[in-house]
């Protein structure tokens, strides 16, 4: 038993945070939402295909790192904390190790910087980050299919994280696999990283109330010394802290193949929703009107955190998926009058 | 990361389980009452008997020297085995760690075996009528005199302390320092002359509480621990343990929130999508204080002190306790009012937030040590 990152996982993770503050502060990501947003964002892809970040879960001898999901968590933490305007976890989570072994092009370009790769599995049929992808995975019925969108003429969709730079989903794709349980082991790695995502963008978020609430003053005293603004941040710190231990888990059961890795990663992206979305709310308040504005920077996370809070399944689904794997009956309706529920 | 158990940890587990399977007693009556309390003394002492009342502690105080992972190991299957609560646990889980880490040779010798035997049954004495969350208020006062002090005082909201044969407590013995800095922890036998004990009903009736009056009560030096003045800091390493997982080990939520799932599916007629939502609610929330203490323990093994994080705990497994009561009685339904163990344990469950500092002093706490927020 050891619950804790290897030294080489917080080295790693702090290396990518690193990279990531230097290389995608909030700046970059606002201009992800400007109208040559989809080219300047190519740069940033470039030096995560450099540090080698874009093969990492392929073996060493096939010019990855070897990285399990568990080594993953902490990676795609520091990614949702930077919030990093590119499909990075779906091409190191979904795309490259669903291809690894199959051979195709498309994995060394993906591998290698020169293909941009996104991934939407749910069939919501809005494609986020098509327009900075060359080949995004979707889904039909049960069969994983790769779309190539270059040359393609994408219906543009306005997404509220407008660095997300969606599109309806087109149709078309070639068939990569029809086994339900690559569909499920893909489903389930990108609910584990955007779980992961969204621990990293409530750290940000909460870092950001935080320095707000020392530095503003009202009533002759830094708001944060009140108890009320000081609760408020507390409980962010609490959901959050008691999240990324479950997130951990669902990547420690995913690698090991564990038969309870559904449930785990359920749960992980259960209790990650519900953290992103209340600390969402949380910090907002906390900036009172300061947050209410989209010049200052902390809607840029925020954003990103309802989407992903929303992406590969709902708070709600995940919580029905658990409720399964506890063996609970359906529920019954409560309306039903106490003399009507014998019938 | 590793989850995985040794397989001398998974023979502990083995061993653990086939002796409670085999031992524990069903149907106790509370041990919050006068008859309840003698019937859970026979517990704990057929659990010290076999070194399992504190497997922690050396060989030579009754325990089995368990390291922090067995001892986790342990409280699992305690709580799955639908085993008591430990009426010795205000002695052997918040004194004890203290006498461990202030108290003299002679102190440990005396104070750790009969506490382990359920000999000496210790409350604490911290609370007084006028300092309760503010701790350091306190004004019952301990005079130096030859050869010892001299106290006079109250303390109340004494769990147990009506059944209860000792009290540790904190007094304040030098009036003209600041406030955190005169106080002294002291060790009192409640036979004292001079001690009156009045037990008085919690919220659930029993007698659970008691308030302890000091008239004149004389108590020799050795009675000190940790040393005169140092009452504030020897306190505080106390409540880390009271706050944190060594009070409230994940089993203990793991296995309620197991019962709270078999009566759900026992009532599967009133489970409605609110209640289930409650259970799975429970469940992920015990999982989570579970994975939570499973990284915590991680640390202490590796060295690293969780300090101020224990609050996160206290806060976490409180509100875990009373949600997961909550829908418990909501699935019972007209049910609920009959005193049973689930409407007795949602009442239990209200003590949560307020005893070991309320959670309003929790939040502020993490916010001021974790957060960096500025204090008032």
């Amino acid at each position: 038993m050891r619950f804790a990152p290897t030294l080489d996982q917080v080295e790693l993770a702090a290396a990518v945070r690193e990279l990531l503050a230097d290389a995608c502060p909030p700046d970059v990501v606002r201009a992800a939402w400007g109208p040559e947003g989809d080219k300047a964002r190519l740069g940033l892809w470039r030096q995560l295909a450099d540090l080698g970040l874009l093969g990492a879960v392929l073996p060493d001898d096939d010019g990855g790192l070897g990285l399990t999901e568990v080594d993953l968590v902490p990676l795609f933490v520091e990614v949702g904390r930077a919030a990093v305007p590119l499909p990075i976890a779906e091409t190191v989570a979904v795309l490259v190790p669903l291809l690894a072994g199959r051979g195709g092009g498309d994995l060394a370009g993906l591998v290698a910087g020169d293909l941009v790769g996104t991934a939407e599995l749910s069939g919501s049929g809005v494609l986020p980050w098509a327009g900075c992808s060359d080949r995004a995975l979707v889904r039909a019925g049960t069969k994983l299919r790769l779309l190539d969108l270059t040359g393609v003429s994408l219906e543009r969709v306005a997404t509220v994280d407008g660095s997300r730079t969606a599109a309806r989903t087109p149709a078309g794709g070639a068939v990569v696999s029809a086994d339900p349980a690559d569909l499920e082991r893909a489903w389930l790695r990108g609910a584990l990283a955007a779980a992961a995502q969204l621990v990293g963008l409530v750290h940000r978020q909460l870092d950001m109330a935080v320095a707000h609430a020392r530095a503003r003053t009202q009533f002759g005293v830094p708001i944060g010394s009140q108890q009320a603004v000081k609760h408020m941040l507390a409980n962010v710190l609490l959901d959050v802290r008691f999240t990324l231990p479950v997130v951990q888990r669902a990547a420690v059961s995913l690698a090991a193949g564990d038969p309870a890795a559904r449930a785990h990663v359920a749960a992980a992206k259960a209790m990650a929703s519900r953290t992103a979305e209340r600390a969402a709310r949380t910090t907002i308040q906390a900036h009172g009107a300061i947050g209410y504005t989209v010049e200052y920077d902390l809607h840029l996370y925020v954003k990103r955190a309802w989407a992903l809070a929303a992406g590969w399944g709902r708070e709600d689904h995940h919580r029905a998926v658990v409720a399964d794997s506890l063996g609970l009956p359906p529920a019954v309706d409560p309306s039903v009058l106490p003399w009507e529920a014998a019938r | 990361m590793d989850l995985t158990w040794s397989p001398a940890e998974e023979a502990f587990r083995a061993e653990a389980r086939a002796w409670l399977e085999a031992n524990v007693p069903h149907g106790l009556p509370s041990g919050d009452t006068r008859e309840g309390f003698a019937a859970h003394l026979e517990w704990e002492r057929r659990l010290f008997a076999d070194r399992w009342a504190v497997v922690s502690w050396p060989e030579r105080y009754g325990g089995r020297d368990a390291s922090l992972w067995e001892w986790l190991i342990f409280e699992e299957e305690y709580y799955r085995a639908g085993a008591p609560q430990r009426v010795t646990q205000n002695g052997i889980f918040l004194l004890a760690p203290t006498v461990f880490a202030f108290g003299t040779p002679e102190q440990q010798d005396e104070i750790l075996p009969r506490m382990a035997a359920a000999e000496q049954l210790w409350c604490q004495g911290w609370s007084e009528p006028g300092a309760g969350s503010d701790l350091a208020g306190i004004s019952s006062r301990a005079e130096k005199v030859d050869g010892g002090w001299k106290i006079n005082g109250q303390k109340t909201w004494t769990t147990r302390g009506a059944f209860c044969t000792h009290l540790f407590g904190l007094f304040r013995t030098d009036p003209e320092v600041s406030r955190h800095a005169g106080l002294t922890y002291l060790l009192v036998p409640l036979d004292t002359p001079g001690v009156t004990v009045r037990g008085f009903g919690r919220l659930d009736g029993d007698e659970g509480f008691a308030e302890v009056f000091f008239d004149d009560v004389v108590v020799p030096d050795s009675a000190v621990l940790g040393g005169v003045g140092q009452g504030w800091s020897v306190a505080m390493a106390t409540t880390g343990s009271e706050r944190g997982l060594t009070l409230r080990s994940p089993g203990r939520f793991l296995a309620a929130a197991e019962r709270l799932r078999e009566l759900a599916v026992d009532r599967a007629g009133s489970l409605t999508a609110a209640a289930r939502d409650g259970v799975v609610e429970a469940h992920l929330r015990a999982e989570a204080y579970q994975l939570f203490t499973l990284a915590q323990v991680t640390d202490l093994v590796e060295g690293r002190n969780p300090g101020a994080e224990s609050s996160l705990n206290k806060l976490y497994w409180s509100e875990l306790d009373i949600a997961l009561h909550e829908t418990a009685l909501g699935l019972l339904g007209l049910e609920a009012e009959v005193d049973a163990p689930w409407s007795r344990g949602h009442m239990f469950s209200l003590s949560g937030p307020i005893y070991a500092g309320t959670n309003e002093i929790q939040r502020s706490i993490v916010a001021e040590r974790l957060l960096g927020l500025p204090r008032r």
